[in-house]
């Protein structure tokens, strides 16, 4: 089943197209991949998606809702979550804090407006509260952070930056998780835990969706590739189809050696 | 020299609310705003119409002000919250001017550059509260400026001041876990203006008459400047801010040398407060306030009140059965 | 509207107003494009060159009556003045922004604002509170074209804010566009850290920026206080509406600027004239367009449409 679907996405900067007729789709509870040489516009899909950015034309489906237009905090509340390229914590909250603000939807009455929860939380500040740290540090602990929690999201290490934005995007309890290359700037010890974190996020019941440059960890993890380039997509499948579409090797594996 | 004293800590009292508000505002949610003088004289003038044109009491002009503050700060808001900071500071300026410029102009209403005099004194259940004697005055602004501490603290430690700390440090990221960016922005600047009006109200009836040229730019900056002073997005130091504030501006007259410094010696001082905390000390003297989410519980103004409350409802409802 | 001549004296006096808002608008454009901030004291800088200006002036003529010497005088002490504050502009970017360029979004604002009181405040200090006046350099009566209903009257000070401001812009658009300097400029604003590794002296041109900014912003001040009077916070409303003027035109746009300025000034004039606005409220129109064109074109109508790039 396809819980993420994009129809004909177009997104033009003036006349850059960036993001070309695109039809993406992630299979519920599977890792998707996503790849492509740089400026491919992965990035560009993404926040297309998640609605940091408007599109200029197409249409996006998630989970039998129609996404397009809404605005990003909308688009959270729906289910998904993701984490940023160039990792954007609230650094100067503690850890914790950082993960208690990916509960700000999730703890109260989801029948009720946020404004409103937030006004009853007032009164009932106590509860609420505890509640909704027990839950982040169960968050911090599923991704074995927990020993930081009183740390200043600024001062913590490259790679724990990295794994605290994916507890953070967790905390909103997404039924799809959109990571921006996380291993990017890892070491490959690092990444190896990173991969062991992906899986235990898919064995959750998550579907994931990442943007890698790191080729070991995608044709490691995912079971599903879509490859972009120039704005469009070449190619979709297995790790092992992609390995050998030779289309995908011209465009983009081909260049891997001169690249890294 | 006493008397002198209390009217510092009096006015610390009435800049404390605004400063107070002007933190929601800047030091939590990061917004720079640059009109609290604007709904001050807005709390003002309308303490002073009701009073004087509508035969109202004091007290019943209080929730009035601080509305009205807070509708023209939301009206206002609304268009221009979803811009870039720097444009703000820019439209809270003009902002600021436009509603001193309506003051001015408005002479039915306010009786233009003449202002409204003989404003009642205040009267607390058939108590009058003489702004002479100072001391009842000073004891009536602690009550307002420690009940709004206590609210604007609780409001912090809650979910929704985590969420304004959220927009201040990244409004992208905050927008992605789920909060509703432009409508915690127009809430947190609808408290700070409501604050402003609430200290107007103060400021109306202690003097017993408002002027527009009470209400100038200068107003703003020095409420800005407390808060940088004393920390950003820490209300304590916003209340200690206003205090440091007060004593420095009114130091020569408090011990007598007012004669050997300019009248602008003041301003520039705070000026240059403002550039050195920048420059040396942009977290301010106290710093931002850190809470703590230990075992043992976090610290919180109602704790202990909120507690027995809710043990005596459990006993109660315990007896019931 | 009474007639085309009427229509086009307006015409004429926003064209004017207009000219010295772009002139200011300039600075806090130029500045903006570089170091994205707004430069409060910028409104404060045009009333210290007012201030120079004046002072020079009124050295220069003496008690020496109405003459072409006078004009000469006026001339001399707005270039004095222009130096003056450019090198202030300079020296304030050195001490009050320039080690905040690492720091949050709000600090080099709130410092701005701390310039902008100090300059304000220690004007009012040294100068005193009473405001003065500039003397018109020469004989202000209004020059009139035509006869009867269809006259147009033009004052040679308009005139001179015409031409200066005109000529002015000219030089800084030549000047951005065609020289090194200029390509560095705008290289910079671009982007910065890109341009140091291309070997530009960023400080520098950052200085630069300041000091011509700054330079400008005497120029408008002096042209506006033969009209008004000179007085320590007479920068404060002119800068703001300046500033308008730059949002308007699309901030970091020099051609904006230019633009803005002539709009803002055009909108005010027929504003107050042919749509009844109060004179009490004249200053309230500023605002109402900045408002507008911050909801319906947040990037001005030259600006660039700037996302935070995610």
């Amino acid at each position: 089943m396809r819980i993420l679907e994009t129809q004909k996405l177009t997104r033009a900067f003036g006349g850059v197209i960036a993001v070309n007729q695109v039809d993406f789709y992630a299979e519920k509870g599977l890792i998707t991949g996503l790849i492509g040489p740089n400026g491919a516009g992965k990035t560009t899909l993404f926040n297309n998606i998640t609605g940091l950015d408007q599109c200029t034309s197409g249409k996006v489906v998630f989970d039998g809702h129609d996404i397009t237009k809404l605005p990003a905090y909308k688009i959270s509340r729906l289910g998904i979550a993701r984490t940023f390229q160039n990792i954007r914590l609230f650094k100067e909250l503690s850890v914790v804090e950082n993960v208690m603000i990916g509960r700000h939807y999730k703890s109260g009455d989801p029948n009720k407006g946020r404004f409103a929860e937030a006004l009853k939380s007032y009164f009932k500040l106590e509860s609420s509260e505890k509640t909704i740290y027990e839950d982040s540090i169960k968050w911090l602990s599923f991704l074995e952070l927990e020993k930081a929690a009183d740390e200043d999201a600024k001062n913590l290490p490259y790679g724990l930056q990295r794994e605290l934005e994916i507890a953070r995007a967790l905390a909103t309890e997404p039924k799809l998780l959109f990571l921006d290359e996380p291993a990017a700037g890892m070491n490959p010890q690092e990444t190896d835990h990173l991969m062991m974190i992906i899986r235990k996020i898919r064995d959750l019941g998550i579907t994931i969706v990442l943007i890698e440059h790191d080729m070991k960890l995608v044709m490691n993890i995912c079971d599903s590739i879509t490859v972009l380039s120039y704005g469009q997509k070449i190619a979709q499948g297995t790790p092992a189809e992609i390995k050998s579409d030779p289309i995908v090797i011209e465009a983009y594996l081909g260049k891997e050696d001169e690249d890294e | 020299m006493l008397s002198f004293f209390l009217l510092i800590l009096i006015y610390t009292g009435i800049y404390s609310l605004m400063a107070l508000g002007q933190n929601v505002i800047t030091g939590y949610t990061g917004m720079l705003s640059l009109c609290q003088a604007g709904f001050f004289a807005i709390g003002s003038y309308v303490t002073a119409i009701l009073c004087v044109k509508c035969g109202w009491g004091f007290f019943a002009t209080i929730p009035v002000a601080a509305l009205l503050s807070a509708m023209v700060g939301v009206l206002i808001g609304l268009p221009t919250l979803r811009l870039k900071g720097d444009y703000l500071a820019i439209a809270t300026l003009g902002l600021g001017e436009i509603i001193r410029n309506v003051i001015n102009n408005w002479d039915s209403l306010t009786n233009g550059p003449m202002g409204i005099q003989k404003i009642p004194k205040p009267s607390f259940f058939g108590i009058e509260i003489n702004p002479y004697s100072k001391w009842g005055y000073l004891l009536m602004v602690a009550i307002f400026v420690l009940v709004f501490y206590l609210l604007l603290k609780r409001l912090a430690d809650s979910r929704m001041g985590r969420a304004l700390e959220a927009i201040r440090e990244d409004e992208i990221a905050a927008g992605s876990m789920g909060i509703n960016v432009t409508k915690y922005k127009v809430w947190a600047f609808a408290i700070g203006a409501a604050c402003a009006g609430v200290a107007g109200s103060l400021q109306a009836c202690f003097s017993l008459s408002v002027t527009p040229g009470t209400y100038t730019f200068m107003v703003s900056v020095i409420v800005l400047c407390m808060v940088v002073l004393g920390g950003m997005g820490n209300f304590k130091a916003s209340i200690v801010g206003a205090f440091i504030i007060q004593l420095i501006s009114y130091f020569p007259q408090l011990v007598g040398i007012s004669n050997k410094f300019p009248a602008q010696f003041k301003q520039i001082l705070f000026g240059l407060i403002l550039i050195v905390m920048m420059i040396y000390r942009p977290q301010g003297i106290m710093g931002r306030s850190r809470r703590s989410f230990s075992k043992t519980g976090r610290s919180c103004p109602f704790k202990f009140l909120a507690s027995k409350v809710r043990t005596v409802f459990k006993s109660s409802k315990e007896a019931g059965r | 509207m009474g007639s085309v001549s009427e229509f086009f004296q307006h015409f004429l006096n926003g064209l004017t107003l207009g000219g010295i808002y772009a002139l200011i608008a300039l600075g806090y454009t130029m500045v903006y494009g570089i170091l994205k901030f707004i430069n409060f004291a910028h409104g404060d800088i045009l009333m210290v060159g007012a201030y120079i200006g004046l002072f020079i002036f009124d050295f220069l003529r003496g008690d020496k009556p109405l003459s072409a010497w006078w004009f000469v005088a006026f001339m001399i002490a707005m270039l004095c003045s222009m130096v003056f504050c450019g090198l202030l502009g300079m020296f304030i970017e050195k001490v009050a922004y320039k080690p905040l360029r690492k720091a949050t979004r709000l600090a080099p604002l709130l410092s701005a604002i701390g310039v902008s009181f100090v300059l304000s405040n220690l004007a009012a200090w040294l100068f005193g509170t009473q405001s003065r006046k500039l003397e018109y350099p020469f004989d202000n009566t209004p020059i009139v074209i035509g006869s009867g209903s269809n006259a147009v009257s033009i004052t040679p000070h308009q005139i001179l804010i015409l031409v200066a401001s005109a000529l002015m812009m000219l030089i800084l658009k030549l000047f951005v566009d065609k020289s090194r300097m200029g390509k560095a400029m705008r290289a910079t604003s671009l982007d910065q850290d890109t341009a140091k590794l291309m070997g530009i002296k960023s400080d520098h041109v950052i200085s630069l920026t300041f000091a011509i900014g700054s330079a400008l912003a005497a120029c408008g001040g002096m042209l506006i206080a033969l009209d008004f009077k000179v007085y320590a916070t007479m920068g404060t409303m002119v800068g703001l509406k300046a500033f308008v003027a730059a949002v308007v035109g699309g901030i970091g746009n020099i051609s904006g600027a230019m633009l803005g300025g002539l709009l803002l000034g055009l909108l005010e004039t027929f504003g107050v004239a042919l749509l009844g606005i109060p004179q009490g409220y004249k200053d309230a129109i500023a605002f109402g367009v900045l408002i507008l064109i911050l909801l319906f074109k947040p990037d001005g109508l030259l600006g660039k449409n700037e996302k935070e790039k995610v």
